[in-house]
């Protein structure tokens, strides 16, 4: 029992140390794509610690939402993190206390709050980001839902543990059509919800354009710092749920060994590092859509998933 | 032993499935004549695989040789033929007029392919069929509404043309798993038909464009008297 509490407190550290990484590792890349240097890998870590030793400033205008608001964008993914198979491939301590789509609404939550947040400090350039987040966030939720209940059509539960389960065993099922247009479908849902190119530029400095970014402008020092951690580690959790649960569910812990355990932690860090290069080629070959064309990527989001229950439903 | 692999190639011939769906859906939401061609080549390709797997495991010539001819006829004649004959048409990256916006249209598609699903359910127990006629009868007549639907819905010829092609594809992706045993004969004559059809649609597009200059169905509702260039 105490183990299990460890190894779960342990999935939060590594999402918690990693996922600043993750972002500095897909920046370089992204950069050597272009045939550019680009910072270090580890210039994100640098930002955080620059961000947490310089000063607040609070618009008078604000009220505590605003200041409430990086502690719960901080904290959302975190709780994810203790429902979903991060390092091992049996249900940890809280792994029951919400399925998927719990984990989904929890990190809903540090969006609402962050759209909120914006709206609070009169920033007009906040206020429009948050709409056009909620707008992405609308359109991605029907597709969310579908493919979770996919899923649980398929694997007869919602619980990530045992999804992840269902596909491989036997391997014949990997192939069933369903998992593979579910798989497409919730690759461009984490594009939409990470802020990703074809919806939206993450490196883009113009305010104009800026979707998910321009929610965080008015945050300074710890705030911002919270902020962008917060950001870090739910594009971690979102490729933890692609990975681990829907596209490759190896390279787990099995036993209840330190030592495996342990060893999850490359094996993890190695698999996204594979889907980064994926997404570095997707970033780079596509342009950002125009606004009211993203309704036509979700909608195809929409269809993919669909027609995953179609497969799953009339044809078996 | 023996039933992994084939649960293994039932599973491959589902997902062949589930990506020719796809390839339907593709057809109605391409904004591009170019995009269109190539989601019809993917779904000719798709058809293709599932008659290879079906050949494979109901030990049926016809079968394959259905997948042989789509591997020729489709990604490399047909599109020979239209580049031919509607240069100017087939590589415009111009948009295609769309009579309805593209989400609508995709709506209105997903709706069309539930309906599709309901309506093979009593086709499928009339045929008695179970395994791959699961699979390929309500795939295939979803993507037989879908390609009425892209012909319908296409105001420029080479895609109202294209969804006709896909309507063939449908048809031949229903019918290899229920009726295996199809003539040869009936398949050669098809895809010699198909050729017919894209090179009179191609030559009568041509014809038309010399003439009006635009292949737009909508815009050719009214007759207009133009001197000759």
């Amino acid at each position: 029992m105490i183990r299990m509490i460890a190894y779960n407190l342990l999935q939060m550290l590594v999402v918690l140390g990693f996922s600043p990484l993750v972002a500095g590792i897909l920046n370089r890349l992204k950069e050597m794509v272009q045939s550019r240097r680009g910072p270090s890998i580890f210039q994100p870590y640098r930002d955080l610690r620059k961000l947490f030793h310089k000063d607040q400033v609070f618009s008078e205008q604000s009220s505590w939402i605003f200041r409430f608001t990086p502690y719960i964008v901080f904290t959302a993914p975190l709780f994810v993190t203790l429902l979903i198979p991060v390092l091992t491939s049996y249900p940890l301590f809280f792994a029951f206390m919400g399925d998927m789509l719990g984990g989904g609404f929890v990190l809903a939550l540090g969006g609402f709050f962050a759209a909120l947040a914006a709206v609070d400090a009169a920033n007009p350039y906040g206020a429009m980001g948050a709409s056009r987040t909620r707008m992405v966030g609308f359109l991605a939720e029907p597709v969310f839902m579908i493919v979770f209940f996919t899923v649980s059509f398929v694997a007869g539960s919602t619980i990530p543990y045992i999804v992840q389960q269902a596909w491989v065993h036997p391997l014949a099922n990997f192939f069933e059509p369903s998992h593979i247009l579910l798989l497409l479908a919730f690759l461009m849902l984490i594009l939409a919800e990470g802020g990703r190119i074809p919806v939206d530029n993450p490196a883009g400095h113009f305010e104009l354009a800026m979707i998910d970014e321009s929610k965080g402008l008015e945050y300074s020092g710890r705030g911002a710092a919270l902020m962008k951690w917060g950001g870090y580690m739910k594009f971690f959790v979102l490729l933890c749920i692609f990975l681990n649960v829907l596209l490759a569910p190896w390279g787990l812990a099995a036993g209840t060994a330190p030592a495996p355990v342990l060893l999850a932690i490359p094996l993890i860090l190695l698999k996204i590092f594979i889907f980064l290069l994926v997404l570095v080629v997707i970033e780079s070959s596509l342009a950002k859509l125009r606004l009211f064309r993203i309704t036509e990527f979700l909608g195809a989001a929409f269809i993919i998933s669909v027609a995953a229950m179609i497969m799953r439903v009339f044809t078996f | 032993m023996e039933s992994l692999p084939i649960k293994l190639l039932e599973n491959l011939n589902a997902l062949a499935g589930g990506l020719f769906l796809l390839c339907a859906f593709g057809m109605v939401a391409t904004r591009q004549v170019r995009g269109c061609l190539h989601f019809f080549i993917a779904q000719a390709l798709f058809l293709a695989m599932s008659a290879f797997i079906l050949g494979a495991l109901l030990h049926s010539w016809d079968v394959l040789a259905v997948g042989v001819i789509n591997v020729i006829t489709k990604p490399f004649l047909i599109p020979w033929v239209l580049q031919r004959n509607v240069r100017g048409e087939m590589y415009s990256r111009r948009e295609i007029d769309q009579l309805l916006n593209i989400p609508t249209s995709l709506l209105i598609a997903l709706a069309l392919a539930i309906a599709a699903c309901f309506l093979a359910l009593p086709l499928l127990r009339a045929a008695g069929g179970g395994g791959f006629a699961a699979v390929n009868l309500p795939i295939g007549l979803a993507g037989l509404l879908l390609g009425a639907y892209t012909a319908c819905v296409r105001r420029q010829a080479v895609p109202l043309l294209l969804g006709l092609l896909a309507m063939e594809n449908s048809a031949f992706f229903a019918g290899i798993a229920i009726a295996p045993a199809l003539p040869f004969l009936a398949e050669v004559a098809v895809t010699f038909d198909v050729l017919m059809l894209s090179f009179i649609v191609g030559l009568l597009t041509r014809t038309i464009h010399e003439h009006i200059g635009t292949t737009e169905v909508g815009a050719l509702t009214t007759l207009q008297e133009q001197p000759q260039p």
